[in-house]
């Protein structure tokens, strides 16, 4: 081995990530010292981010599966079947800790790795998606963080040519030190015709594609596997600079590649970079790779074979090619103006060998990389259950005209409208659905077909009880789904916690994925990709947790995707799935009541099914005019959110019970929308649901230019549009200085 | 009326112009790319589509300005034949020199995406005439750098020529304030050549073609082209 390497240490191997246990392991494995390279190498694929090591046990309990799914958990994205010969590929993947230090790149990054890991599996992609989580808004550093995370997604995605269609931001001091940018891209992609890491045959050529390495994103795997202490600025370095043109050039030229025949495997360079693609595409095809480094092109001069393994410069690819095509491909790459470069072969022996200047610099079992990583089965304690509040017991401290327009103009239920207008919606021209609804819709071509897609999760829930918390955030993608009209298929999940080290935030990972598991059972709605990020923690302090959901449905006619938006006057306004009584750790008792109390609504998931197939039928058979399904802050929101989006208000006069109401306008039970149908229609609907055992009333009608809400002062729709709208703006804004 | 689009590294949206030009005449345009030296024969209208062709580095249009296929897209120009650039092909025509002024960063220095109102201030061209003058379109606007500049002199020979394609305005038709997106000098969204064959805009028509998604507002323009 190199004698220029630097001598293996206690104190190296520490700052490696490694832990004294995980090193002796590693040793055992080689029967020898490892050279620098070898222990770069191991720390990117043992650290948590690569690995797994803490969750592998946990998400082997998680439903994958359903005749549809083409491809679970395990490659590069989840695969399921469309019909028509066609397959939805999707993920969603986590940029937190990059997005805190450098938010422009760090989320300009993540939407580029994205993407990069739906195309890589031969996918075009079609849409992308967000969900944001930053600190309290009084926070210092949230404007900022809010400013540059928005323009680099806006940044990457609007260059690279794919609309932004969805989303989900929010606000909570426990992200004051840790934000969560978690990004989702959906591809589409002919069913028989996807590609895969898995390399095959002895001797063919491993090919280098795309950009340049540079010593950017050294070690950001591992910066991402731990927790941020003060010094989180100063791990800027680690942070990779995204270039969306070149990964725009990339795509076309994957793809034209692709259809070429020449591609045997593809794995795109992600999470630490060459080393973790070379070893999954030798592992998965029982494999072994050797590189020679002297033909990485490079960026910078001087590269060392440590720094090459570990950097994470972006848009950049791993290919085996059939060797007789090895021309045709590089004459794609070189239309294109990227760059392709022979690097390595398969072999059959096994092991992962890397050579720079004619030495061996790492010599590693490439299957026991992966397999023998170490797992996990840490120590958790569940979340003590907190008590049910009763609603009677909290008082509101105002009118329920004056809570629902405080609560439209809370940072978590305004209009983001100031949010996804920097996001180009619109580009390719399929977008039924943008922004601002329950779910996105999205034209596959021409049509009648399209896909629907959601992100959500509801941490304040999880965090009171985890289990009930994975529930309400699958069935909240599964409802959002249901309530623009589509068939919810599959589902793709970002798991965002703390550190995995401490019982209590182990424990929270643990009771969400057994909500998760539960819910995705009993809806049929398998999770066929995600990513966990652990290690959300700044200073000793965990974020909530927040298992952030990506839905993912059919609709067979976009004409006849519902919105929420209330279309004519003298409509009826229908309750679906019974009324309102949940009051704890809804967003009213935490935005009117100052109060984070109380166990949230428990979510039935038997009820759940009934109501959303109901509703789905009834926009099927095209007898609903507007649909809503009711999430934060209840039954008064929704209302609110459908007479903004369509201008028209609506006179509610029923249904309101005994006491203040506000369990009835502001609880957050769940498994519940509202509708809108044409008069004549409203008794017939509330017939059939009584035979399906489905809980409707009716609440009014639509009409006029207020919102009259029972037993309140009407609110004029322009008020109540201005306080929707106000808030963000004048937030971004800043405070106005004085110019002397 | 024979169309070709160009496609320059980067840019993104010339599959949806050629949608739009399909849907209006029947046939699917060819894409030529930027490293073509000669049009199709018989070309009549070019295309430069939106995107960020060269990742816009160095500045918007700039690099595509230069690309070899822009001889002959100017030469095409010179000879009468239509050009059409929208958005980042409008800026790709101010750099080229098809077209005066320059696009500058938007006012608020944010990329905006929207739908957004435009008031016909010219429709006796023929990119037009499909329009009433004064007409108010709802199209799709969705750039960063979308704002007009040009000095004072440039400005008067537009507005004196007619040259202003279109305004932004609300729906109404009522231009300025919050109606203007980007900080346009005089709520300019498009501008022609001196021969009325050459125009850059920076909103999408091509995005509004379907009732389903926005409204058909934009079909106008194809429209237009193809009786041209």
């Amino acid at each position: 081995m190199s004698a220029a390497e630097p001598e293996i240490t206690d104190a190296l191997v520490a700052s490696h990530g490694l832990k004294p246990d995980e090193y002796a392991r590693f040793v055992a494995l080689l029967g020898r010292t490892p050279s620098f390279t070898e222990l770069g190498i191991v720390s990117a694929m043992w650290n948590e981010h690569c690995s797994y090591k803490s969750s592998r046990i946990h998400l082997r309990k998680l439903p994958t599966s359903a005749p549809w799914v083409i491809q679970g958990p395990g490659e590069n994205a989840g695969v399921i079947d469309i019909g028509d010969g066609l397959a939805c590929v999707f993920k969603m993947e986590s940029h937190n800790h990059p997005s805190f230090i450098e938010p422009y790149q760090g989320a300009g990054t993540g939407v580029g790795g994205i993407l990069r890991d739906v195309f890589t599996m031969g996918a075009r992609p079609v849409a992308c998606l967000n969900f944001l989580r930053f600190g309290a808004p009084d926070h210092p550093k949230t404007r900022h963080l809010v400013a540059g995370v928005v323009a680099g997604i806006g940044g990457y995605g609007n260059s690279f040519g794919v609309p932004t269609v969805g989303g989900s931001v929010g606000f909570h001091k426990r992200y004051d030190g840790n934000i969560l940018v978690n990004a989702m891209a959906v591809g589409i992609a002919r069913a028989d015709e996807i590609f895969y890491a898995k390399a095959t045959g002895v001797g063919n050529p491993i090919v280098y594609l795309g950009s340049k390495t540079g010593r950017d994103g050294i070690h950001g795997a591992t910066m991402a596997s731990a927790a941020f202490e003060a010094d989180a600025e100063e791990k800027r370095p680690t942070v990779q600079v995204g270039d969306p043109f070149a990964e725009k050039l990339l795509l076309e030229a994957c793809l034209e590649l692709m259809a070429s025949g020449a591609v045997i495997a593809i794995q795109d360079m992600g999470a630490a970079g060459l080393t973790s693609s070379a070893v999954e595409m030798g592992a998965k095809g029982d494999l072994g790779i050797e590189l020679d480094l002297d033909a990485v092109p490079c960026r910078e001069t001087g590269m060392t074979a440590y720094e090459m393994m570990l950097s994470e410069s972006q848009e950049r690819m791993l290919m085996v090619l059939h060797p007789e095509k090895a021309a045709i491909a590089e004459a794609i790459f070189r239309k294109w103006g990227l760059d392709f470069a022979a690097i390595g072969k398969t072999t059959d022996d096994l092991r992962f060998v890397v050579k720079r200047h004619g030495k061996v610099m790492a010599d590693l079992p490439i299957k026991e990389l992966g397999d023998q990583a170490p797992a996990y089965d840490r120590p958790w304690i569940a979340t003590p259950k907190q008590p049910i509040l009763s609603a009677p017991d909290i008082a509101p401290p105002m009118s329920n005209h004056d809570a629902l327009l405080k609560l439209v103009a809370s940072p978590d239920l305004c209009s983001k409208r100031w949010v996804y207008e920097q996001y180009d919606s619109l580009i390719l021209g399929n977008t039924i659905e943008g922004p601002g609804g329950d779910a996105a819709v999205v034209r596959l071509g021409d049509g009648p077909k399209g896909l629907a897609l959601t992100t959500d999760a509801t941490p304040r829930y999880c965090e009171a009880d985890p289990v009930e918390g994975g529930k309400q955030a699958v069935a909240e993608a599964w409802r959002n789904l249901i309530a623009v009209g589509a068939r919810p298929l599959a589902l793709t999940d970002n798991l965002n916690f703390g550190n995995p080290e401490k019982p209590e935030a182990m424990g929270q990972f643990v009771g969400c994925l057994a909500g998760i598991g539960e819910a995705a059972r009993a809806l049929d709605f398998p999770i066929v990709s995600g990513n966990v990020s652990l290690y959300n923690e700044t200073m000793g302090a965990g974020i909530l947790p927040t298992p952030a959901i990506g839905g993912v449905g059919l609709v067979d006619d976009v004409a006849k995707a519902a919105t929420i938006a209330f279309k004519s006057a003298g409509e009826a306004v229908l309750l679906v799935g019974g009324a309102g009584t949940w009051l704890g750790r809804s967003a009213y008792l935490e935005t009117i009541c100052g109060r984070e109390e109380g166990a949230p609504p428990p979510v039935d998931l038997v009820a759940e099914r009934r109501n959303g197939q109901f509703v789905f039928a009834l926009i099927r058979a095209g007898r609903l005019t507007a649909v809503h399904d009711i999430s934060d802050g209840g039954l008064a929101v929704a209302l609110a959110e459908m007479a903004v989006a369509g201008r028209l208000g609506a006179h509610i006069d029923a249904g309101a019970p005994d006491g203040a109401g506000h369990d009835f306008l502001f609880g957050e039970d769940q498994g519940r929308y509202v509708v809108a149908a044409q008069a004549a229609q409203a008794a017939a609907i509330v017939d059939e649901a009584k035979a399906a055992g489905v809980a409707v009333q009716r609440l009014g009608t639509t009409g006029g230019d207020a919102l009259t809400l029972p037993g309140e002062a009407p609110i004029l729709l322009a008020d109540l549009a201005t306080a929707f709208e106000s808030w963000l703006p004048a937030f971004m804004a800043g405070p106005q200085r004085e110019i002397a | 009326m024979r169309a070709a689009v160009i496609l320059f590294p980067g840019s993104n949206r010339e599959g949806d112009v050629a949608r739009a030009l399909h849907q209006a005449s029947g046939v699917r345009p060819p894409i030529l790319r930027h490293d073509e030296v000669d049009l199709p024969a018989r070309t009549d209208l070019v295309v430069l589509p939106g995107g960020f062709a060269y990742g816009d580095y160095l500045r918007c249009g700039a690099i595509a300005a230069r690309a070899p296929i822009m001889d002959a897209v100017r030469a095409h120009a010179r000879r009468g034949g239509l050009v059409l650039g929208v958005c980042n092909g409008f800026q790709v025509l101010c750099e080229a020199g098809l077209l005066p002024g320059i696009l500058m960063r938007n006012a608020d220095l944010r990329f905006i995406c929207r739908m957004q109102h435009l008031r016909v201030e010219n429709n006796r061209t023929r990119y037009s005439n499909a329009y009433a003058l004064g007409q108010v379109v709802k199209v799709a606007i969705a750039h960063g750098e979308g704002n007009y500049v040009a000095d004072s002199a440039t400005i008067e020979r537009l507005e004196d020529a007619g040259r202003v394609a279109f305004r932004y305005c609300d729906a109404a038709g009522k231009v300025g304030g919050l109606a203007n997106p980007n900080g346009s000098t005089h709520d300019i969204a498009g501008i022609y050549s001196e021969g009325f064959n050459v125009l850059g805009l920076m909103p999408h028509p091509e995005n509004l073609i379907d009732p389903l998604i926005g409204g058909v507002d934009g079909r106008g323009l194809f429209a237009s082209l193809m009786a041209a």
